[in-house]
């Protein structure tokens, strides 16, 4: 090939020149929050608060989940179990969860044996050791205490699919990218609820803003017997728990 | 000036000393002579690393690690989906009979979309998505038949025995179920 040195140096330094400019002119602007929105991240600290005491296992939640997040089937960011504890045998709880609990639960009426259902989500850890293992800054806690996941970064290791304690994240079966619950962010940002609290008829979950002093959720923390998931694994979880049994894995 | 390609030729040892060795001076030549190659190498390298420099600038955003080792970006971008349930405040501030009676009634906590399902399009514009009516026959005992995992305050009937065949609707108003 007849190309001096000189010459593909030039070309070389024009290519690099020329590339990093249409490159720059492809990137997207970035920033914070849309900018005619009111919601400011620094003020928000967002938590969910459950009580066991309240949950009638209907699915209302995995549903909506499902419809507001368009949750591939077979996968959820949110799912209901049912927790069977025959007397002392605390160690051996009988957990199902048919479909996520999406259709609720077949009827079973068992009088001898502790039964209850359990809502679970991503607990949104302060600490999470899904956010610690990601090796392209995919994921991440959002100044408001959300864990999410950036689907552009994402390379679909699975590396958080394993790390996450709670089970709550999975690979995107067309995306190919790690999914969880994102706590409704597009809905808490625009002043809603989380669609699974909008849908539950009991209240058995609530959204709770920690950096909000009015929250109700500063009296349920110090009124109740509250507990969050694995709390020996320090996660720094915050979705808490009322009244639940410690059979609870 | 350095010839930077390597067509002139050096004399490997211009200067010798009576004992045969190269001279101070032809040694500090030998130092230098052939330099170019090395600064050849240097230029290739600087090249590869002004490369490096100008992909990273151009690939990493320039907010990238604002609030961390993220790009802030993609919080706006999960913060621009919209909203597929309304929400009750959307509801009751078109529905204000039903929201009215419903606020006096046992199930004054249960959001209109638990039982109608999400109607943040109809809320945006109500043509756009009708609601459709639920049937009581199936939609009250997802909640209500009795289940012992059930909380023990919580009202439940075993739904055949309760009522047979009929529907829940046909005696309960489902936003004022009490009789």
């Amino acid at each position: 090939m007849d190309l001096s040195r000189r010459e593909l140096l030039a070309a070389a330094g024009k290519f690099i020149v020329l590339s990093g400019a249409a490159l720059e002119a492809f990137e997207s602007p970035t920033g914070a929050l849309a900018a005619d929105s009111k919601y400011r991240m620094a003020d928000h600290w967002w938590a969910m608060t459950i009580d066991i005491g309240k949950c009638i296992g209907c699915g209302n939640c995995v549903r909506a989940c499902a419809s507001e997040n368009d949750v591939p089937e077979g996968f959820f960011r949110t799912w209901v179990e049912r927790y069977e504890v025959n007397g002392e045998d605390m160690e051996h709880p009988q957990v199902e969860s048919p479909a996520g609990g999406m259709h609720g639960f077949p009827v079973r009426n068992t009088p001898g044996v502790k039964s209850f259902f359990v809502p679970k989500l991503c607990n949104h850890c302060a600490e999470s050791p899904c956010v610690q293992v990601c090796p392209v800054g995919a994921t991440y806690v959002s100044p408001d205490g959300v864990v999410l996941v950036d689907q552009q970064y994402c390379v679909g290791c699975g590396y958080c699919v394993q790390a996450c304690p709670y089970g709550c994240r999975y690979l995107h079966p067309t995306k190919h990218v790690a999914d969880k619950c994102t706590l409704c962010y597009h809905r808490i940002t625009k002043g809603l609820t989380t669609a699974c609290c909008e849908a539950c008829p009991t209240a058995a979950r609530t959204l709770a803003d920690l950096k909000n002093p009015k929250d109700p959720v500063h009296e349920f923390l110090r009124v109740n017997a509250v507990q969050v998931l694995k709390p020996d694994m320090a996660t720094g979880a915050k979705v808490f728990y009322k009244d639940l049994d410690g059979s609870v894995r | 000036m350095l010839d930077l390609w390597g067509a002139r030729k050096f004399d490997r040892c211009a200067a010798k000393d009576w004992w045969g060795a190269c001279s101070l001076t032809s040694g500090m030549k030998r130092i230098f002579e052939g330099s170019e190659h090395l600064i050849r190498l240097a230029l290739v390298a600087a090249v590869l690393v002004l490369a490096f420099l100008a992909i990273r600038y151009a690939l990493i955003p320039r907010d990238f690690g604002k609030y961390g080792h993220y790009r802030p970006g993609s919080l706006t971008e999960i913060a621009a989906r919209t909203p597929v349930f309304a929400g009750r405040d959307a509801c009751a501030s078109c529905h204000v009979d039903i929201a009215t009676a419903k606020s006096k009634g046992p199930h004054a906590n249960v959001g209109c979309e638990a039982c109608h399902g999400p109607l943040g399009r109809h809320a945006q514009d109500f043509t756009s998505q009708k609601p459709v009516l639920p049937d009581t026959a199936k939609l009250c005992v997802t909640c209500h038949e009795a289940d012992s995992a059930k909380p023990k305050t919580f009202p439940q009937v075993v739904s055949r025995e309760h009522a047979g065949d009929a529907a829940c609707g046909v005696c309960h108003n489902p936003h004022q179920p009490k009789l």
